[in-house]
């Protein structure tokens, strides 16, 4: 499998990156750079490894339902770049 | 609009029920409706840096529990994965829900429309975190952020395109509503948000096997807002075909105040979630001493109750069928019946005075103070000629509003129905010689004139006379 610049232009448009003609090259070496890299996994015989979601095989860590306070709106708004009334303000999104 | 002739109509609904825990599911803020704005949040749900999620167990129990109600099959490995959007909804630009192994798959439920049973199938219920809420301001160009719901355990549940008409999805969304209640796992309020219904619809022509065109509709904030949205976009796509044109997959929000859906036109690539495995929850793993625990804690459910009340108790099925649609009114159904034997006259009460009441103040159970014991016992009055049931619908607004016993308010309020002989007659003479009119009518043969007699009798008695009995003795004092 290799990236092309027309996969670079999708992954960048869905994370909202404005590339360069450049940096699409760039990148494009770079990701294919990288697959090629993670290919040699597939030299590895997995037939009879069972597939995971995750690395650690250990299953149900949770916590009881019981609240506990929360931070607050003052120490929330602290890092927000614009704020009205206890509310983050943003550009409006249209979806 | 009714049902067209040419096209059949095929819906999908997508419904989305917040549970309702005391934490939120992924960190310990407070999952509760209605706070200050950005009280509820903490560094877990603000998606600040560095932080790890911790499930809460509360919500995968209900999760469970609502998918064994909806007779799903509960996955024994499950897991989270990362949903990723841009919104400013979703400060971590991504929502954690479930991908390929939901907590439930292959469920149905029965609904009825017209006095027919019809099964819908169940894809799958998934657990997921709600977003948050934006509102916006100076007339569009910017929104302000409330993160207080972010968090909020939520279970999206996805039927079948089973569903054939507007009226069906709105039986579907009220079975789905009763069981989330007897579960209790939910509050189910729509106007709250804690119940909230998308809907995919395609039209297709009669006896065709493939679906035609979908197109996605939102904001539909009641299920009569969901019926009559459906209904709009049945005749809309019949309108497009019509006129030779083609559906366009798309999403369109229904306008309540306009009565028509309108396309929302969103990018294409917005659908590109790229889901991958959350790498900071591990797995899930459901055991069978795990399942049986939660499916014990599962009470009757409401086709279970509307069966023991039509087959066991003799109601009819559609009197059983509203009785049962809240668990609140099934439980004070059955409350009554402990003080009475006569389960048809229980129902009766409910289905007339009870629901007429509540509708007309368009108020809930819970806001009247009456009580299963209190319906029960005025019954047994009714039976035992103690009261009559003119009296008794006086008892009935009395205990609506003071949650007193009927005996108590028959004592208080002298409601005690005479039935002693004498007294009555002694009023019916009164009454005949006060109106020789319609004594003088009801002898030339106009029996309707009686009518008039005892609603003079039943006047003078304040209502307290024995009906039967003025019956009786206004006819012998009629025909001496």
């Amino acid at each position: 499998m290799s990236i092309t610049i027309k996969d670079v232009e999708h992954v960048a448009a869905l994370a909202r990156l404005e590339l360069s003609e450049e940096e699409k090259e760039q990148f494009t070496g770079q990701l294919n750079a990288i697959l090629k890299y993670a290919e040699k996994l597939g030299e590895l015989d997995t037939d009879n490894v069972e597939p995971t979601s995750h690395v650690q095989p250990i299953t149900n860590v949770m916590r009881e339902d019981v609240s506990r306070p929360s931070t607050g709106v003052e120490k929330a708004m602290r890092n927000a770049p614009d704020e009205e009334d206890g509310q983050f303000r943003v550009p409006a999104v249209l979806e | 609009m009714s049902q067209s002739t040419k096209y059949e109509t095929v819906v999908g609904l997508e419904v989305h029920v917040e549970l309702h825990t005391n934490s939120k599911i992924f960190c310990g803020c407070k999952a509760s409706f209605g706070a200050a704005p950005n009280t509820h949040t903490c560094p877990i749900c603000l998606g600040h840096p560095g932080v790890l999620p911790v499930l809460n167990r509360q919500a995968v129990e209900y999760a469970m529990k609502a998918a064994m109600a909806l007779n799903c099959e509960i996955a024994t490995e499950s897991k989270f994965d990362r949903k990723n959007y841009f919104y400013p909804d979703s400060p971590k630009a991504y929502q954690i829900s479930q991908y390929d192994k939901p907590i439930g798959e292959n469920g149905w439920i029965d609904i009825e429309v017209d006095g027919k049973t019809k099964r819908i199938g169940i894809t799958r219920l998934h657990l997921e975190e709600d977003a948050g809420k934006l509102t916006h301001v100076d007339g569009g160009y910017a929104s302000l952020v409330d993160l207080n719901r972010v968090g909020t355990p939520l279970v999206e549940i996805v039927s079948e395109p089973d569903i054939r008409t507007p009226e069906e999805a709105k039986a579907y969304l009220e079975k789905l509503k009763a069981i989330m209640l007897y579960c209790d796992v939910s509050d189910v309020k729509m106007e709250e948000g804690s119940l909230r219904c998308d809907a995919n619809i395609s039209i297709r022509p009669w006896g065709q096997e493939k679906f035609g065109t979908r197109t996605e509709l939102k904001n539909m904030n009641s299920f009569r807002g969901v019926q009559r949205g459906l209904e709009y976009e049945e005749w809309r796509q019949a309108e497009v075909l019509d006129s030779g044109g083609v559906v366009v997959q798309e999403t369109r929000r229904w306008d309540e105040a306009q009565g028509k859906t309108i396309s929302m036109r969103s990018k294409e690539e917005a659908h590109d979630y790229r889901y991958f495995p959350d790498p900071d929850l591990v797995q899930l793993y459901i055991d069978d001493e795990w399942k049986s625990r939660v499916r014990a804690s599962i009470p009757e459910l409401p086709d279970a109750r509307q069966e023991r009340y039509t087959s066991g108790l003799g109601l009819p099925s559609y009197d059983a069928g509203v009785i049962t649609s809240s668990k609140k009114l099934a439980d004070f159904f059955e409350e009554s019946l402990n003080y009475t034997k006569d389960a048809k006259a229980v129902s009766n009460w409910i289905m007339g005075d009870l629901l007429g009441y509540l509708n007309a103040n368009n108020q809930e159970l819970d806001d009247v103070k009456i009580t299963g014991q209190g319906l029960g016992e005025m019954i047994g009055l009714l039976e035992k000629g103690t009261i009559s049931s003119k009296i008794a619908k006086t008892v009935f607004k009395a205990m609506l509003e003071t949650g007193k016993l009927p005996q108590q308010i028959v004592e208080e309020q002298g409601l005690v129905q005479i039935s002693d002989e004498g007294a009555i007659l002694a009023i019916v003479e009164k009454v005949v010689a006060a109106n020789p009119q319609s004594v003088e009518d009801y002898r030339a043969g106009k029996d309707k004139a009686i009518g008039f007699l005892v609603g003079q009798v039943m006047k003078e008695s304040r209502g307290k006379a024995n009906p039967a009995l003025v019956n009786k003795l206004l006819q012998e004092c009629l025909s001496r």
